[in-house]
């Protein structure tokens, strides 16, 4: 019993061989299954015989194994050629022993079955170059011309998989290229012999825009990634970008970085955004979104940090020039190193390319701060799902590294509404709304929080003024119930001070009018207490005259009694 | 070992054997110039050695240069004569270059390939 279980035991799952490759070590989980064979399919031009070469390449320069490259197709003059531009000299790596190329050229005109044969010539020079530079890493690109050279198709079924069994044995990792077919992955059904890893790459041209996908459909023994990743190709080679990489634990950051504009730091709890937080500015054409990006990034750059800038409608001069016009001295930060403007219109490449150059910007300058303005321009017709999932990973991206993202967006057809175009809103962690106000014959700019997570924010709709000297915001006018703005709030707040001095007129005069009254009464008041006493004092005299009448007449009495001799 | 030596000096004067002796081909007898390239000594190997053998005995008698080589001995020839399958026969003379790829149990194909017409 405990023996039949130690066999279980001692699986540990396959070992991975890493390709080198920028990020598809990271879809596959390591790399694809070594000493096995991976099935690389996809149309022509998708990039199928570089990500094979590049595996060859990064494995002797980054990993130290040595391969083989078979070219069935390109000749090896061509093939060492391409790769040169990509920084890789093959002839050199041949030198060295580390790599074995052999070009096998089948013209099928020359060729004339008699019988059953063998593909013993091939495993032959196979065997020999694996031998000659101990290769533990072996491409066969592109395997289908043997399909279209040899005869009896079942012969060479049958000598494909004696074929990719001898290389397994022999331990070797493979890639093996194939064609994309009509309505299976590969045109002469290759899957079937290496099923072990597959891999698809896809070239599709969208809005005339080219976009490189890349997909593991299977891998054996692993677990991995099958979602599609998009891929580009610059002179790093080829790229593949897994969109959450990163996922959602990046540290944080409690320090804050001023917006450029004093009072606007105040509306944000007194000090700015977090660093390394993501930002949105919202609003339509000419609402000053530029201006504020450009604040931002002179307010980075005067607290010594770097800055990148991608600006996808503007050059760089242009935006030099408007933003000095507004009080912004750019350019002394881009001669000190700190501002590096990158341009490129949108329609220039995929977006799969934007995001890569992005990554390869941000590792080649590694700024504290990156502004993208307007990230909507990405947004073709219909595309908003992709420019999504771009800006998704852009600012996962970033977050990762601690870069601040600050993003000006545009909503389409200039349509003033709080949602944004691009529905990255949930991403973003400090949001500023810029819109205008049309009254009174004029257009004014204002400003509105519409959040900010993790402080204290005003709530109030300020209106900003593009001055000179950077932008001003304007205290908030709080009047009657409603904003006011421009020149309708200078009407109205001389309006108020004229009522101001009115009420406080008809107060004066009120005041006054009473106070007539008061004394009048006291005056009555007085002249009536003169009565009063006057009265009392009469009252007073009456009733003594009186009391001494009674006596007189008391007296009187008794002398007349007295006189009458009464008793 | 033979036929080795025999091989390349014939290749190298290839394109000059052909304008010297496309005039005469009609009259001439064509010369032939065959490499037989076999992957050790298993039965397909020696079946086609067998085949070539009789008929270059059979029809070329005198005027053919057949040289066998084994892969496995030499690898480094597979390579340069882009060997892919095996037994593989090339016609190096007469050109048009051909391969004939397999056992040469088919002979008619061996014979269309190498021009060979049955002897009245």
């Amino acid at each position: 019993m405990p023996r039949a279980q130690s066999p279980r035991v001692k699986l540990q799952g396959i070992r991975k061989c890493p390709t080198g490759i920028r990020g598809l070590d990271e879809i596959t989980e390591g790399g694809l299954p070594r000493g096995r064979a991976t099935l690389v399919c996809g149309g022509a031009g998708c990039g199928k015989t570089l990500l094979a070469m590049e595996f060859i390449a990064r494995g002797i320069l980054d990993l130290g194994e040595p391969g083989v490259f078979v070219s069935f197709e390109e000749p090896i003059g061509d093939l060492t050629a391409n790769v040169m531009s990509l920084g890789i000299d093959l002839r050199d790596l041949s030198r060295r022993g580390l790599l074995a190329m052999d070009e096998v050229q089948i013209e099928r005109s020359e060729i004339q079955a008699t019988g059953e044969y063998d593909l013993e010539g091939l495993f032959v020079r196979l065997g020999g170059a694996i031998d000659e530079v101990k290769a533990k890493r072996v491409v066969l690109d592109t395997i289908d011309s043997l399909f279209d050279g040899l005869p009896n198709e079942a012969i060479l079924r049958a000598e494909l998989r004696r074929m990719f069994r001898w290389l397994k044995a022999k331990g070797v990792t493979t890639i093996v290229t194939a064609e994309q077919g009509e309505r299976s992955l590969t045109r002469h059904g290759l899957e079937e012999y290496v099923s072990d890893c597959v891999i698809q790459l896809d070239h599709r041209v969208r809005n005339q825009i080219a976009t490189r996908r890349l997909r593991v459909i299977k891998y054996r023994g692993s677990k991995h990634r099958t979602n599609e990743y998009p891929t580009m190709i610059n002179n790093k080679g080829l790229s593949v970008l897994p969109i959450s990489s990163l996922g959602l634990s990046y540290p944080v950051s409690k320090a804050r970085i001023s917006t450029g504009i004093r009072r606007l730091d105040a509306m944000l709890g007194g000090r700015g955004y977090y660093r390394g937080s993501s930002i949105l500015v919202s609003g339509s054409a000419g609402t000053g979104k530029t201006s504020f990006a450009a604040a931002f990034a002179d307010s980075v750059c005067r607290g010594g940090q770097k800055c990148l800038y991608l600006s996808f409608e503007e050059s760089p001069e242009q935006l030099l020039r408007n933003m000095a016009s507004i009080g912004f001295d750019l350019k002394r930060w881009t001669t000190r190193g700190l501002l590096q403007f990158r341009s490129q219109r949108v329609t220039m490449y995929g977006l799969e390319n934007h995001l890569a150059n992005l990554h390869l910007w941000v590792e080649e300058f590694s700024p504290s701060t990156v502004v993208m303005d307007p990230v909507t321009s990405l947004v073709g017709e219909g595309l908003s799902d992709e420019v999504e999932a771009m800006l998704t990973r852009t600012i996962d991206y970033l977050k990762g590294r601690g870069i601040t993202a600050f993003f000006t967006t545009l909503p389409k057809g200039g349509v003033q509404h709080e949602g944004s175009e691009v529905s990255i809103s949930s991403l973003i962690d400090t949001w500023l709304h810029l819109r205008t106000f049309e009254s009174g014959g004029e257009r004014t700019r204002g400003l509105v929080v519409i959040k900010s997570r993790g402080m204290a924010h005003s709530n109030q709709v300020r209106e900003f003024l593009l001055t000179d000297t950077g932008v001003k915001l304007r205290d908030p006018y709080v009047g009657s119930g409603q904003v006011l703005m421009g020149s309708a709030r200078e009407v109205q707040e001389a309006e108020d001070q004229d009522r101001a001095r009115e009420a406080k007129q008809a107060f004066e005069r009120r005041q006054h009018d009473l106070e007539g009254e008061r004394q009048k009464l006291e005056a009555q008041i007085k002249a009536m207490r003169l009565e009063l006493k006057n009265l009392t004092e009469e009252i007073k005299a009456a009733s003594g005259t009186e009391r001494l009448r009674t006596t007189r007449r008391s007296q009187e009495r008794r002398q007349l009694q007295i006189s009458r001799k009464a008793d | 070992m033979t036929s080795k030596k025999t091989g390349m000096p014939a290749r190298k004067s290839a394109s000059k054997a052909r304008s010297s002796r496309a005039a005469a081909r009609t009259k001439v007898p064509q010369e032939y110039v065959l490499k037989l390239y076999v992957a050790g000594v298993d039965r397909k190997s020696t079946d086609a050695i067998r085949v070539i053998t009789g008929l270059c005995d059979e029809y070329l008698q005198g005027r053919y240069k057949l040289a066998i080589v084994d892969i496995y001995q030499q690898p480094m020839l597979a390579r340069g004569e882009q060997i892919i399958a095996a037994p593989t026969l090339i016609r190096k003379l007469p050109l048009p270059l051909k391969r004939l790829v397999g056992n040469m149990a088919d002979l008619d194909k061996v014979m269309v390939g190498l021009d060979l017409r049955p002897m009245l």
